[in-house]
């Protein structure tokens, strides 16, 4: 099942999931006993090709057109639609990004079939791939098997595979010139932007107490801000906290937020769902207080504590005095 | 502006999950269900849309009978009438095969604009929206946080990662997927409870749409996730669990 890894880079700048996608690749590649090709897409990507020339791999593809400066997804799943039906891969590879979110279930639906999207882990049984993906919110995990021909789609969750596991070695660079044409991209997309310079850096804080949905209302803020005030913790949020406008966005931390990895991370009231996840496993050390001990979150806290945070919280904040002196 | 938004019903968020008896899902029974978050977003901006620019907001949900109910709340809400593709067994069908089943409900109502969540809760394959553009044939963004109607379409704004965003600009009619936080709910109202009893919702099979289940993908076992580490589970009263991470903070953490 020779494997193909579809790589993400913007203004000739690799996506940090890219390199962690060519691991994966490479993993499956060597345990399905297939030869891995990697891809990288846009309107000049040659040096991003030779970089990945150095790599241990079958082949190096880099698709190029003007049309395909700008990521559009009639752009990209036209050009490797025909970089599919030319190098017939049985396993196509994407990391599972905003944008292959946004592009890759059509390519795949051009082509009759359907991803298999943010992949956690896999195992070969009996020649054949599992992939395993998460399901409620983490609640729970799945395996998940390709069922007729392929070729099969799917994505890798961000650090689901370790990108410093490439191998290197040296792969034989094919220039992939598609066939588009400008009517054929419905969407016209305009330069990128940041809402406002950030004011808070989370990424820099020793310390971070967040807060989720358990919090219940915005009333309730100051029950966190007070534990964060005594640890000397920046606070920050889940989504849906930002999403009702209870902290500033700015305070996010997740995958549409901020990521970070301090040394320390209380979650209070956050289940855990994996797009926050993404923006804080990195931290040293996690606690988790959650009423739900089946919290998703538990999963990666060292220290948990199952209760009502309007009880734990206060006499956490009590203690936390006590023990300062 | 003819508005289509589909929406699922899902388990209620901090539900109990257990494993069935197949091991391949989880026990329905006793389970409360609810709109799937993001798709409450994706009804709320269309109703915005339809008060803006005028037309219709219809819904469509493919579900179990019970998920009646949550179409009721959606009518509640203000959307006009609803489609319901009624199917029991919604697992036999892998995304494609739904997307199709969607299309082919859709069929006679040509919208101008199609409304998803940008995922859903329970299976969270953040991809029946845009599978069905592509069965639609029509042109798609995602992750969206605003949309403007102006002169020969819309322009949205699509949410990328690590805080930043795009404008894109299309043509109608065409499909987006709308993120969570776009815009602020709204509860339904006593005279919406009233009105919706009265509004039209079609039912529908698979099989009057001659959509037959496909499964491209199986899931095979569904379980607990393993743990990645090792928690150290801290119990006692608040009081208790609050002295023993001080204790953990102070002399295994070093940080206080």
């Amino acid at each position: 099942m020779s494997v193909l890894a579809i790589l993400e880079q913007r203004a000739g700048v690799w996506h940090r999931m890219s390199w962690e996608t060519l691991a994966a690749a490479q993993q499956l590649g060597a345990e399905l006993k297939q030869p891995v090709s990697a891809a990288v897409i846009g309107s000049d990507v040659s040096a991003l090709g030779g970089e990945l020339a150095g790599k241990q791999l079958d082949r190096v593809y880099t698709v190029e057109h003007e049309l395909l400066k700008d990521y559009t997804p009639d752009g990209y799943t036209a050009a490797l639609g025909q970089l599919i039906a030319a190098a017939k891969p049985r396993l196509v590879l994407f990391p599972h990004t905003y944008q292959v979110r946004d592009f890759a279930p059509k390519l795949a639906t051009s082509r009759e079939r359907v991803m298999v999207s943010d992949v956690v882990a896999h195992r070969v049984d009996g020649g054949e791939l599992v992939l395993v993906r998460q399901l409620f919110q983490g609640k729970m995990n799945v395996d998940v098997r390709f069922q007729g021909d392929p070729p099969y789609f799917a994505s890798v969750q961000a650090g689901a595979y370790r990108a410093d596991k490439v191998t290197a070695g040296s792969a034989a660079v094919e220039k992939f010139k598609p066939e588009l044409s400008a009517e054929a991209i419905r969407t016209k997309p305009q330069e990128l932007f940041r809402e406002s310079q950030r004011a808070v850096d989370l990424t820099a804080a020793e310390i971070i107490v967040s807060v989720g949905r358990g919090i219940k209302e915005a009333e309730n803020i100051p029950v966190v801000q007070k534990l964060a005030d005594v640890l000397g913790a920046e606070l920050a949020a889940s989504r849906p906290i930002c999403d009702n406008g209870w902290l500033p966005m700015e305070r996010q931390v997740g995958s549409s937020g901020q990521t970070v990895s301090p040394k320390l991370y209380l979650a209070v009231g956050i289940s855990g769902a994996i797009q926050h996840l993404v923006g804080m496993k990195g931290a040293k050390t996690i606690v988790a207080i959650n009423k739900d001990p089946e919290a998703p979150i538990f999963e990666v806290a060292d220290y948990g504590i199952v209760g009502d945070l309007f009880q734990v919280v206060p006499a956490l904040v009590e203690e936390i005095q006590k023990a300062k002196g | 502006m003819k508005i289509v938004v589909c929406i699922k019903q899902v388990p209620a968020r901090d539900s109990q999950l257990r494993v069935d008896p197949s091991g391949a899902w989880i026990q329905e029974t006793d389970l409360t269900h609810e709109i799937n978050e993001p798709d409450a977003y994706a009804l709320e901006e269309g109703l915005q849309l339809k008060e803006k620019h005028g037309g219709e907001v219809v819904v469509l949900c493919a579900g179990p009978a019970g998920a009646a109910q949550t179409i009721r709340e959606a009518l509640a809400k203000g959307a006009d009438r609803a489609i319901h593709i009624e199917e029991e067994k919604l697992g036999g069908f892998d995304p494609l095969s739904l997307a199709r089943l969607m299309a082919a409900a859709l069929q006679a109502e040509k919208p101008d604009l199609v409304l998803t969540g940008l995922q859903s809760d329970d299976l969270g394959y953040g991809q029946t929206g845009v599978i069905l553009a592509e069965v639609l044939g029509l042109p798609h963004a995602t992750i969206i946080m605003q949309v403007e109607k102006q002169d020969g379409g819309i322009r949205v704004k699509r949410e990328l990662e690590d805080g930043w965003f795009q404008h894109v600009e299309m043509p109608l009619p065409a499909l987006l997927t709308i993120q969570s936080g776009i815009n602020k709910l709204r509860y339904a109202t006593l005279m919406g409870i009233k009105k919706a009893k009265s509004k039209e919702v079609k039912r529908l099979t698979g099989a009057e749409l001659g959509i037959v289940p496909q499964a491209s993908i199986r899931l095979e076992r569904m379980y607990p996730p393993e743990k990645s580490k090792h928690t150290q589970m801290l119990d006692g009263t608040p009081k208790e669990a609050a002295a023993k991470l001080v204790e953990k903070l102070k002399f295994e953490v070093r940080i206080l």
